[in-house]
């Protein structure tokens, strides 16, 4: 069991290079593509749209700048608990907003 | 007690001559340490998205409650501007992800080379938000005693928004609300900004400790984590640029 433990979980991966530079093409292309359908008119889909973009990018960085795709179970845990709660409490914060004046309308 | 204090010295004194000076006793291996480590600056970072967290959930709500004062007082902030500081901001991310593969893979000239590069479009983040800044002070849409509506309930008297916009007239009760945008523009990009700061002062130690050697003999711990930060500050201000900036552009 103690050698199991020293011999951890993974061996240290280092992300290469070549994946940097393609994650950071798609991020600048990314960018390029929010910016442009920012002026198209969607209606409602305008932030939708420019939200899916942003949650894209923001995977890419974390799952290879912040090498999260490496990593052990117990930091890929954190990181998804740290986005869980983080909508949990926005959701639970809207829900209060929206049934506040429930009935009243 | 004698005897197993006597075993703990000896076991130690075994593993001096076995593992890198930088691991330390109360763990078993230098992966096990790197680990403990990255998970310290993963809960941190948790705490972080936490406290921004519910700064965009004000900003979700108020943009609800006072849309259109939103929308016009989000045509005020300069598309070129914050394109421009994305760019910036990513470019840097990615000279920090090389830093983290110099120190990993022990180039010292390239990871210092990598920090400076960061520290310097750090510095080139800030001087372009402080052209926005800027911006906002001469036209009085700074929060506070000097704010002014004019630009809202007089589009026209704005002629360089005007000509892009359009924006009619907001009625001087929803135009009032327009402060509360700038209040709210002003905590977020500065909230990101101080980040950016203390960013860019741990950046300068860096530097300085990774001419002498410091992350290019294993111990990567410092620079991994400082990479984790300043990441997590470029998807701070990726969701700022996408929320503040761009979802008002169209109308």
């Amino acid at each position: 069991m103690s050698e199991q433990v020293q011999h951890g979980e993974h061996e240290h991966h280092i992300v290469s290079p070549k994946v940097y530079v393609i994650v950071f093409f798609a991020l600048l292309v990314g960018t390029a593509a929010t910016v442009w359908a920012s002026y198209v008119d969607l209606g409602l889909w305008n932030p939708i749209i420019a939200l899916a973009i942003a949650c894209t990018k923001a995977t890419l960085v974390v799952l290879f700048f912040m090498h999260v795709k490496y990593s052990t179970k117990l930091t890929k845990l954190t990181v998804a608990a740290g986005i869980f709660m983080f909508l949990t409490l926005v959701s639970m914060t809207l829900a209060d907003y929206i049934s506040r004046a429930w009935g009243n309308w | 007690m004698p005897d197993s204090t006597q075993i703990a010295h000896g076991a130690s004194a075994d593993a001096h001559s076995e593992h890198p000076p930088y691991l330390r006793h109360h763990f078993e291996s230098t992966e096990q340490q790197a680990d403990a480590a990255g998970f310290a600056m993963w809960l941190f970072l948790l705490t972080e998205v936490m406290f921004f967290g519910g700064l965009f959930t004000a900003y979700l709500i108020y943009r609800n409650w006072y849309y259109p004062a939103f929308v016009a007082a989000s045509h005020q902030l300069n598309v070129f501007w914050g394109t421009l500081n994305t760019v910036v901001l990513i470019s840097s991310s990615f000279t920090m992800a090389m830093g983290v593969w110099c120190a990993e893979t022990r180039r010292k000239s390239g990871l210092v080379l990598c920090l400076i590069l960061t520290f310097i479009m750090g510095l080139g983040f800030l001087g372009i938000k402080s052209i926005e800044y800027r911006e906002k002070i001469e036209k009085h849409h700074v929060p506070g005693f000097h704010y002014s509506m004019q630009s809202f309930l007089d589009p026209a008297s704005d002629p360089e928004v005007f000509k892009e916009y359009h924006d009619k007239p907001l009625a001087p009760d929803m135009a009032v609300h327009t402060e509360l945008y700038f209040s709210l523009y002003f905590l977020m990009t500065g909230m990101h900004a101080l980040h950016m700061i203390i960013g860019i002062g741990i950046l300068g130690f860096m530097i300085y400790r990774a001419q002498v050697g410091a992350y290019t003999s294993g111990h990567t711990t410092f620079v991994m984590n400082f990479g984790l930060y300043w990441h997590f500050v470029g998807i701070i201000w990726i969701y700022l640029f996408a929320l503040l900036y761009l979802i008002s552009r169209h109308q």
